[in-house]
């Protein structure tokens, strides 16, 4: 075990998954990151906390994932003037722009020399941190005193360079970045994004809503992973309240998760068709997936799955008439996706744009931090149903999908796999929900008002990658502190790798076969 | 080659029935005329996310889907606001949005017409105080309205494609 050097003990933490925590001083802060680097674990988020308001100062957070579990790494900041820590960036190149969105929301910042702005933009002033305890709203609304600066890219130079400064609007139905490209004629030298344009303030949001009503705004983080970010929430609170979820409601999640796996994978599919000018099967995959969200709908009672998982349970359970429905739809889905897989593998003038795209070799993902999808297309295996498989995942024995090539390509065979596979578990899953009755089996209990002053932590495999949240309880069933990270965070500096020695209109191909979440990183 | 021709036969064309526009149902040839008597050509929007979670987007992508076909009925997204008619805009407008969105508002040559899809867009959705549509955050500014004029509202968490469909058209009928 490699915390048997430690002075302070590790102690469990509530979670779906295995989890322990360490207080540890800013020495064996920074000295626990190069150690859990070293053993191979997996960057997973960073986050800060206020405790002012009772005498506590500063601290921060991080987590990382590991064959053991889940680690959660608290520092408390000693001083209250001039708040800093030991930077993660050096080991984990992805805890950067974590570390500069918790500069801005919270005044604390690390040691990193980049101490650029992230999330703030030039929307509030720089001496205003929203997620402090004595941070006044009506402050930082007030903008006449604002002035703006522009944001320092940095510069190429160098004989035939040029920027191509594309965004924060793109030219399709999209969401919101900037992306600044430096060029020597059509080839791509360098890529910098800048994000945060769709930053709504959730963490504080969060701080003004009861613990019961936080899954709902969990939903509302990234609508693509809206399954993934309620279960994560609601297995938060769950694991704190120590309530255990009816199996019957456990199914129904994994159910709707899946569906959301699938539904995203075959419009990704269809873009990606669409980006190589396979117009063909943009057609065949949107079909498909619209099939799947009217399935949804007469299933769930919701295309998307917003709030289709509460804490305690889930909403509603199947009408009789779904099982039917589904076991044609999955068998349907099966047959098409089969067919058209083999289209795309036989299409030469597809492959000839898929293959060698985008290209993310599996040391550098590796070194960079890479999680879900795209790790598993760089030959990475890990994925949470497999290596922390939490109820109903447990009984499951879900097939880890990975790709050793990087490219579009991989990412592309990543999606076809692993709908096949999703579709295997909705099968077990349905036949499971069918043999139980309905009456015998509720799909939701009560969740008790939690302590206040506890942490839990859910972490959940969305089709991205995990999805994670850390809920901090407060007084009378209120949210103290609740820190949402999505895989995005991860996957977006990757993607400014993966586009070098590319050309530039190859880009919206490259980009669409990593599929980010922008919402899902502005928070 | 063979295999993708006889899949695009089995497939066959699956659009349906345009949703109600206004007090009958628009027949796509009846809403082709009106759209060329109104614009003399096709009715060109450009989509802005303002602040959204993606949702609202998710279902205007689906607009194109072969279930929908919005092509078919002569109505199409464009690339720049400059090529614009329409904007279909979603979200609450983060700050960090504000700016962007006004812009691309400016860029729409008149006249123009405005469509706020999604609760969010509406009053702030989540992202208000209480349901008020008040800036009620450091981050968000609520709906679209409190940025810029809107025309229509189109409400949904998110809303259906269909729902989306009927409130544009609404919004072009009301002009």
């Amino acid at each position: 075990m490699i915390f048997d050097s430690f002075d302070q003990p590790m102690n469990p933490l509530p979670s779906n998954i295995a989890c322990s925590h360490a207080s540890l001083s800013a020495v064996e802060w920074q000295r626990t990151a190069d150690e859990l680097k070293e053993i191979g674990a997996t960057f997973l988020t960073l986050w800060g906390s206020d405790n002012c308001d009772r005498n506590g100062g500063f601290s921060i957070h991080s987590a990382f994932l590991h064959p053991e579990g889940t680690f959660v790494l608290t520092h408390a900041i000693a001083s209250l003037t001039n708040p800093t820590y030991p930077t993660l960036a050096h080991a984990f190149p992805a805890a950067l722009r974590m570390e500069r969105a918790t500069r801005d929301l919270l005044g604390i910042a690390s040691t990193a020399p980049d101490q650029r702005p992230w999330l703030r933009h030039n929307g509030w002033a720089a001496n205003i941190y929203p997620l402090r305890k004595d941070f006044v709203p009506q402050v930082a609304t007030d903008n006449s005193q604002l002035t703006t600066s522009p944001y320092p890219f940095v510069q190429v130079e160098g004989d035939g360079v040029h920027e191509i400064a594309v965004g924060p609007v793109h030219a399709g139905i999209i969401e919101p970045g900037h992306f600044r490209f430096s060029v020597v004629g059509e080839k791509v030298l360098r890529l910098e994004e800048r994000l945060g344009y769709t930053h709504r303030g959730i963490a504080k949001q969060f701080e003004s809503l009861a613990q019961k009503d936080g899954h709902r705004l969990a939903a509302r983080i990234s609508g693509d992973s809206t399954v993934a970010f309620s279960w994560a929430y609601s297995a938060a609170l769950e694991a704190i309240t120590r309530t255990v979820c009816p199996v019957r409601a456990v199914h129904l999640r994994a159910l709707a998760l899946e569906h959301e796996r699938i539904a995203n994978h075959l419009g990704d599919l269809g873009a990606l068709g669409n980006d190589a000018g396979f117009a063909f099967g943009l057609t065949q995959f949107s079909r498909l997936k619209e099939d799947l969200l009217r399935a949804n709908l007469d299933a769930f009672g919701a295309r998307y799955l917003f709030d289709t998982i509460c804490p305690g349970g889930v909403a509603a359970d199947l009408p009789q008439m779904a099982y039917a429905h589904l076991v044609h739809l999955y068998r349907t889905l099966d047959h098409e996706v089969a067919g058209l897989r083999a289209i795309y593998g036989e299409h030469g003038g597809l492959q000839d744009r898929f293959r060698e795209s985008g290209l993310l070799s599996s040391d550098l993902a590796r070194q960079l931090g890479a999680v879900g999808l795209v790790a598993r297309a760089s030959g990475i295996a890990q994925d949470l149903r497999v290596d922390h498989p939490w109820p109903p995942y447990d009984k499951l024995a879900t097939t880890m999908v990975t790709e050793n090539a990087g490219d579009v390509a991989a990412r592309v065979q990543i999606r076809f796999r692993e709908i096949f596979e999703s579709l295997r578990l909705c099968r077990a899953l349905l036949a499971e929900l069918s043999h139980t009755s309905v009456e015998a089996n509720p799909i939701a209990t009560t969740v008790t008002a939690a302590k206040p002053d506890c942490l839990g932590i859910g972490v959940i495999e969305g089709w991205r990658g995990p999805v994670m949240i850390a809920l901090e309880t407060g007084a009378n069933g209120s949210i103290r502190r609740c820190h949402a990270h999505d895989p995005s965070w991860q996957n977006w500096p990757l993607l400014e790798y993966a586009i070098l020695r590319n050309i530039v209109p190859d880009f919206p191909l490259i980009n669409k076969s990593f599929n980010l979440s922008y919402s899902g990183q502005d928070g | 080659m063979f295999n993708t021709l006889s899949r695009m036969i089995r497939t066959g064309i699956l659009t349906e029935p345009l949703p109600a526009g206004g007090e009958a149902p628009p027949a796509v040839e009846s809403m082709q005329h009106d759209l060329w008597k109104i614009l003399g050509r096709a009715l060109c929007i450009r989509h802005v996310d303002a602040g959204s979670c993606n949702g609202c987007e998710l279902e205007i992508h689906a607009l194109n889907n072969p279930y929908y076909n919005l092509e078919g009925a002569g109505i199409k997204f464009v690339a720049s606001p400059r090529h614009a008619d329409l904007l279909l805009v979603t979200g609450p407008v983060s700050v960090n949005m504000e700016e962007a969105l006004r812009r691309t508002y400016d860029a729409i040559p008149e006249p123009k017409i405005v469509v706020a899809i999604g609760d969010c867009s509406a009053c702030g959705g989540m992202f208000s105080a209480r349901g008020e549509n008040k800036p009620a955050s450091y981050a968000s500014r609520g709906g679209i309205a409190n940025v810029i004029p809107v025309n229509h509202t189109v409400r949904g968490c998110p809303p259906a494609p269909a729902a989306i469909l009927a409130g544009i058209l609404q919004a072009v009928a009301a002009c």
